[in-house]
């Protein structure tokens, strides 16, 4: 976005444009896609289905902590069936038992999985439902005809009128329009689609509401936004992000050890003339293998995803959204996303020999006819001021002067009073006097402090100086301290010269500006942090803003924006929010914080079920190995049963927190740290020992095993 | 437990603290290209090495090339070993005792404890080499802390360096360690070692008649120089079969104490060396404190249960001259001391022993035993303790580090698939090696038959011997037949995988950290430097090591533990 002209006036049709073109500052985005209930009922039936379907071992081989499981469920069902068919009936019970839970623990983990996707999924069908066959109006040498939109090449040129669907991407060639574009946004806010500049594309599927353009066609079939959108948010489900990977080859690691670690207590255990069965081996094994972050690593980052996606952001990689989380230089634009875009006039500086009572009055007179923000503005400050009321001008001699390019100026002529106001030189132009000093200072002043002087003159007498300021958005000044505590540097974008945009950066607060900002001096921007470690964020629509966007980390395009910015960016934000940028980083952060704390959970769990499931192996070989029984537990089987039926249901326990995410705040790395490590570290520690002694008396008192010591 | 075992835990800690810390600068300035006031004397030396063999130490490694070149200088130090060993009866010169030829499985299993800084000896050394055999074993003592040096130098430098492809110069760290930290420190040690008492000689064995009329053949020979670098360079293969506990190589208390603190000397250095490289000294502090944690938890079990003695005669109300658990202990040095002695040569990977730890109480003798199971971690040898130390770090860091809510770094780089690869590679090697060896030394006749003690006490035996070679420790517990075909096999495999399967992974780590950019500390950032890190790195090598051992560990010396309260003997 580029800051209005510096005049103080903008055109009427600038300001309609820019009112339709992007959703009111300040105002949180409405139209937000329908957050589903966790538990939705549809969703949980399908999942459930899922989750059987999901028990394929050939399914199972991304997952090699599930597959482990999964085996080990296999052998310790045939050992059950076996000790039935002997007509071992206590064996048969006690392995049965064993055999269901970890069977269950594979379909916990499964049903995680596929709760994750099907909020992915039921996304990616709506959006398909909205994909219809629409017709195509196509200009060809021999005039309009209609043909199938799905026959359009790329290059075609249509023509679309009110009411009609946009028959594929393209870019507007011709006219201008408002279009309905709530099938792919949720935004039920019209906004103008126009040739040429910033708000030049448009997106098949949605509607013409005004008007006729003429689209040039810019995607082939399947490769249409919405074509694209659903392939993203289906295949989305399934990528996995680079530290995904990483983690998931760290608990392939673990299992590996943990496999040769219960291999080996076999010989052990034969030494020592304590000798343990394969399903109690099985049963270790799967106690110790990181089956809680296993189960639900996938739908931890699917989650994510569709967070994003309920906030209206398509990542278009799941590096993209990783990277949100890295994140520490953020770049704003000053205009719409640090102030409100629209300047208010602050304050009135008259010259000397003049009553500030008098300046407001002419400044108001001036601006009654002034329909921009600035203008209604001028009348508001003089009522607040003066309680000056707006004169009944009905009747009188009176002539507004609009606004001109050539004059720069704008006013009234009422009762033989001339009274102008503009930009200083014009005025001063129009009233053919020397600036005195002391006006002529308080200009420079208000320029320099960021905001835009207008010079008020009644009958070639200059009255003073009115401060137009651009109002910083309530609220940015905390988010951006927020931000800088927890070790992201905000960065400003401005057209301004560097002098006032210091004075900007200082009052919003923000870190570090970039003035007279240039599409080259952007890119440069970027590339020189990166360079120097940092990694970069931000947000652009227009095609001056493509190669700084291509260069960034985390790259959010708006939807409104052009073809170009589109394509440099690697996320598209559909609200065309430009603060945004915070929300993503702050879900990127919420996706890693979730993997951690449930991988140290699942991680320091193990040292609760060892308490459990050694004593209860041995001490019939070393009776004084029962010391280790802390948690004096029944039976040696009702100790694995125990430990095993802990381990399956902390699964579906701690999938509404996988979904949801653990909660964030902006704050310093070491004072989340020191949280989330007492919380899932320490907690993980002290859980599974409450958790397996209370299992342990529910088991003992149905005796659902065999109780004796 | 007295108050003044107790008190020289921490008096040696301190004591080690100071010295590794100046050490510490003059090795950053010896190694990282600053000037130390032993250069006037060094340069032209070092420069005289590298014309005489043809080096130029400025030429920049390539990891691969690094690690080949070390590779390639220990190979030819382990053949030279072999052969000295094989033509032991035909090499006639400095073998006055006219040692014999050596098992062609102690011969193996001798080279590669001595080329892997274990010093694992299944020999009795004054009874099986000559003096000669000896010297080069010291050749190999200076050589085996020196690699361990250059691995540590080429990991950290992943860390220290940023958008580069090349790790240094393997030539130039190797001889700069040998001549400006190895020589000059041994030729110190053995000075002081003969001013408490050691002898120094090339003599023949003395033989004497005894009062009751026996002959005894008093062994001795360059024992000083011999003690001063296995000691300094954390190698433990001492002259004497009884090792320090044989008057000759620990004398007195101030010798003990002198070698407690050449020990841990360089390993307490690479810590502050480590900060220093990095260009961070508080990234030092919580690795230091943590090793310290870990080492005075250990003292202190090791020491109470040493003190308790065994509860079963404490039960039998035996009240001996002391409760004291003094078998197999050297009685000049008492309880504290050894216990103390015990739990230092199984941290700083020493090997060095003053006593029998077969005779250790169960849980006594599980400290050690932990302690290198958790892959000598402790302080470590040479640069390896550091870098196993850095291992566990990338790997907490890891496992926690999402939890602020960015992709795990450390020290700026960032830790992705092929780091956590490395760094799990290196974790596994140590936890296989020692589990499936020990589980087939149980199973099959040729690893029972080797076992003295049945019983958990042997499965103890068992696992030390892995644990002790893979870690590169050197120590044994005892009460099993090292020398068999067996042991010697085994053991030389597990301290050959313990060596370069674990530790080139990490080099292999740093060199993809070095090709990183470095990414600005901010408040974002994962603090490392403070008392959290402390507690979760400490917490991260204590429940691995727990997690991998524990069933083990339970049939092993906890189960011996509690028969013992129960007063339940094991036949044999």
């Amino acid at each position: 976005m580029s800051d209005m002209d510096p005049t103080g006036h903008v055109g009427a049709t600038g300001t309609a444009l820019a009112d339709g073109g992007e959703p009111p500052a300040g105002e949180s985005p409405h139209g937000r896609r329908v957050t589903m209930s966790m538990w939705d009922k549809d969703l949980v039936r399908r999942s459930l289905r899922q989750s059987l379907r999901k028990l394929d071992p050939r399914a199972l081989t991304h997952n090699p902590v599930m597959f482990v499981v999964e085996i080990g469920s296999l052998f310790t069902t045939a050992d059950a069936l076996r000790y039935l068919a002997s007509g071992r009936l206590g064996s048969f019970s006690f392995t049965g038992q064993i055999a269901i839970w970890l069977w269950l623990t594979v379909l916990f983990a499964n049903f995680a999985e596929a709760m994750a996707e099907g909020r992915g999924q039921a996304h990616a069908d709506e959006l398909r439902r909205t994909r219809t066959e629409t017709e195509a109006r196509k200009v060809t040498p021999e005039g309009i005809q209609v043909v199938p939109a799905t026959t359009l090449q790329v290059g075609d040129v249509v023509v679309v009128a009110a009411g009609e669907v946009i028959p594929g991407d393209g870019e507007v060639i011709e006219g201008i329009a408002s279009v309905d574009e709530s099938a792919i946004t949720g935004e039920s806010a019209p906004v103008i689609r126009e040739s040429g500049g910033d708000r030049s594309a448009v997106t098949g599927g949605t509607t013409v509401l005004s008007d006729e353009i003429q689209v040039k066609i810019t995607a082939g079939r399947g490769e249409s936004f919405l074509d694209r959108m659903i392939t993203l948010i289906e295949a989305g489900v399934r990528q996995k992000t680079p530290n995904e990977i990483a983690l998931a080859l760290l608990l392939a690691g673990l299992t590996l050890i943990f496999l040769v670690v219960v291999v080996t207590v076999a010989p052990f255990s034969v030494y020592s003339h304590a000798p343990v069965s394969v399903t109690v081996l099985i049963a270790l094994l799967v106690a110790l293998i990181p089956t809680t972050i296993g189960g639900l690593l996938s739908a931890i980052g699917i989650s994510g995803m569709n967070r994003l996606l309920e906030r209206n952001v398509l990542a278009l990689s799941g590096r993209a959204v990783e990277a949100a989380g890295d994140v520490n230089v953020i770049m704003l634009d000053k205009t719409g996303t640090l102030t409100m875009g629209s300047r208010q006039a602050t304050s009135f500086t008259p010259s000397p020999g003049v009553e500030e009572r008098r300046l407001a009055e002419a400044a108001q007179l001036s601006s009654l006819a002034d329909e921009t923000p600035e203008g209604r503005s001028i009348v508001v400050l003089a009522k607040e001021r003066y309680d000056l009321r707006a004169p009944d001008l009905d009747g009188g001699d009176v002539e507004f002067v609009p606004f001109s390019a050539q004059t720069r100026m704008s006013g009234v002529d009422l009762d033989g009073r001339q009274i102008r106001k503009g930009a200083a030189e014009s005025v001063a132009r129009w009233a053919e006097v020397e600036l005195d000093p002391q006006t002529a200072a308080a200009v420079e002043q208000i320029s320099r402090a960021g905001s835009t002087p207008l010079l008020v003159a009644e009958d070639r007498q200059i009255l003073g100086a009115v401060e137009l300021k651009d109002v910083v958005k309530p609220g940015i000044k905390e988010r951006l301290a927020s931000l800088r505590a927890a070790g992201i540097k905000t960065v400003m974008i401005t057209g301004d010269n560097p002098i006032t945009a210091d004075a900007i950066a200082r009052e919003v607060g923000v870190d570090d500006f970039l003035a007279e900002a240039t599409p080259e001096r952007k890119m440069e921007y970027v590339k020189s942090i990166r360079s120097e470690g940092y990694m970069v964020g931000m947000v652009g629509d227009g095609t001056n803003d493509a190669p700084a966007l291509a260069n960034a980390d985390v790259a959010v395009a708006m939807n409104t924006g052009t073809m170009a910015a589109r394509e440099a960016g690697n996320m598209i934000d559909l609200d065309s929010n430009p603060t945004k940028l915070i929300e993503i980083v702050e879900v990127g952060k919420q996706i890693l914080i979730t993997r951690g704390a449930l991988t140290t959970f699942s991680v320091v769990n193990d040292v609760a079920k060892y308490f459990a499931i050694i004593p209860a192996m041995f001490v019939v070989a070393y009776p004084g190995l029962n010391a280790l029984n802390i948690m004096h537990l029944t039976s040696p089987e009702t100790a694995i049963l125990s430990a095993i039926i802990f381990n399956a249901l902390i699964i579906p326990a701690l999938i509404p927190l996988a979904l949801r995410g653990v909660r964030y705040r902006a704050t310093t790395a070491a004072t989340i740290l020191r949280k989330n490590l007492l919380i899932y570290g320490l907690g993980g520690l002290i859980l599974p020992f409450v958790g397996i002694k209370l299992i342990d008396m529910i088991v003992s008192a149905l005796h659902l095993v065999s109780t004796v010591k | 437990m007295t108050w003044q075992g107790i008190l020289q835990i921490f008096v040696l800690l301190a004591v080690v603290t100071v010295v590794g810390f100046f050490l510490s600068k003059y090795m950053y300035n010896t190694l990282e290209g600053g000037r130390t006031f032993m250069d006037r004397v060094l340069v032209p030396c070092e420069r005289a090495v590298y014309r005489l063999c043809g080096i130029d130490p400025t030429v920049e490694m390539r990891w691969t090339r690094y690690v080949f070149v070390l590779l390639a200088v220990n190979v030819v130090g382990f053949v030279v070993l072999m052969v000295l060993l094989a033509l032991q009866p035909v090499l006639t010169i400095f073998n006055p005792a006219h040692m014999h030829q050596v098992p062609f499985w102690v011969n193996l299993n001798t080279s590669i404890s001595f080329m892997t800084n274990t010093n694992w000896q299944n020999y009795g050394g004054e009874t099986t080499l000559s003096y000669l055999s000896q010297m080069w074993l010291t050749v190999q003592q200076f050589l085996s802390p020196v690699t361990g040096i250059c691995l540590f130098l080429a990991v950290v430098r992943g860390f220290s360096r940023h958008n580069a492809n090349t790790i240094g110069n393997f030539w130039r760290d190797f001889v700069r360690t040998l001549l400006w930290v190895a020589i000059p420190l041994a030729v110190i040690g053995a000075v002081v070692l003969i001013a408490l008492g050691s002898p120094q000689n090339l003599h023949a064995y003395t033989v004497v008649h005894t009062l009751q009329g026996h002959k005894q053949t008093i062994a001795q020979g360059p024992v000083a120089s011999m003690t001063s670098i296995m000691q300094l360079g954390d190698n433990g293969g001492g002259f004497f079969n009884m090792n320090v506990a044989q008057p000759f190589a620990g004398p007195n208390a101030a010798s003990i104490f002198f070698q407690l603190i050449l020990g841990f000397s360089v390993p307490v250095a690479c810590i502050f060396l480590f900060g220093k490289m990095v260009k961070n000294t508080r990234q030092a502090r919580p690795i230091y404190w943590s090793m310290v944690l870990l080492f005075v938890i250990g003292a202190l079990v090791l020491y109470h249960f040493e003190a308790a003695g065994n509860p079963a005669l404490a039960a039998h109300h035996l009240r001996l001259a002391a409760s004291h658990n003094l078998e197999g202990k050297e009685t000049r040095f008492g309880t504290g001391t050894t216990s103390l002695f015990e739990n230092s040569t199984t941290t700083i990977s020493w090997g060095s022993v003053i006593a029998s730890n077969d005779s250790l109480t169960p849980i006594g003798g599980l400290v050690p035993l932990f302690n290198m199971m958790t892959g000598e971690v402790i302080f470590g040898s040479w640069g390896a303790g550091m870098i196993g130390m850095i291992a566990y770090a990338v790997l907490a860091l890891f496992l926690a580090g999402l939890m602020v809510g960015r992709t795990p770094e450390y020290l700026g780089k960032k830790i992705e698939s092929f780091e956590v690869k490395m760094a799990v590679l290196s974790m596994i090697v140590p936890s296989l090696v020692i589990l499936v060896l020990a589980a087939l030394s149980v199973a099959l006749k040729a690893g029972t038959s080797g076992i003295f003690n049945p019983g958990p006490h042997g499965l103890s035996e068992v696992l030390y011997a892995f644990s002790s070679g893979v870690g590169n420790n050197g120590s044994a517990f005892g009460g099993l037949n090292a020398a068999s075909p067996w042991y010697s096999a085994t053991v030389g495999l597990a301290m050959l995988l313990g060596r370069f399967p674990m530790y080139i992974p990490l080099v292999a780590m740093g060199a993809s950290l070095a090709k990183k950019q470095r990414i600005p500390e901010s408040a974002g950032t994962f603090p490392t430097h403070g008392p959290l890190f402390t507690v979760l790195l400490t917490g991260t090598v204590v429940v691995v090591g727990a997690l991998i051992f524990f069933p083990a560990l339970a049939l092993g010396p906890f189960a011996e533990q509690f028969a013992a309260h129960a007063g339940k003997l094991f036949g044999g």
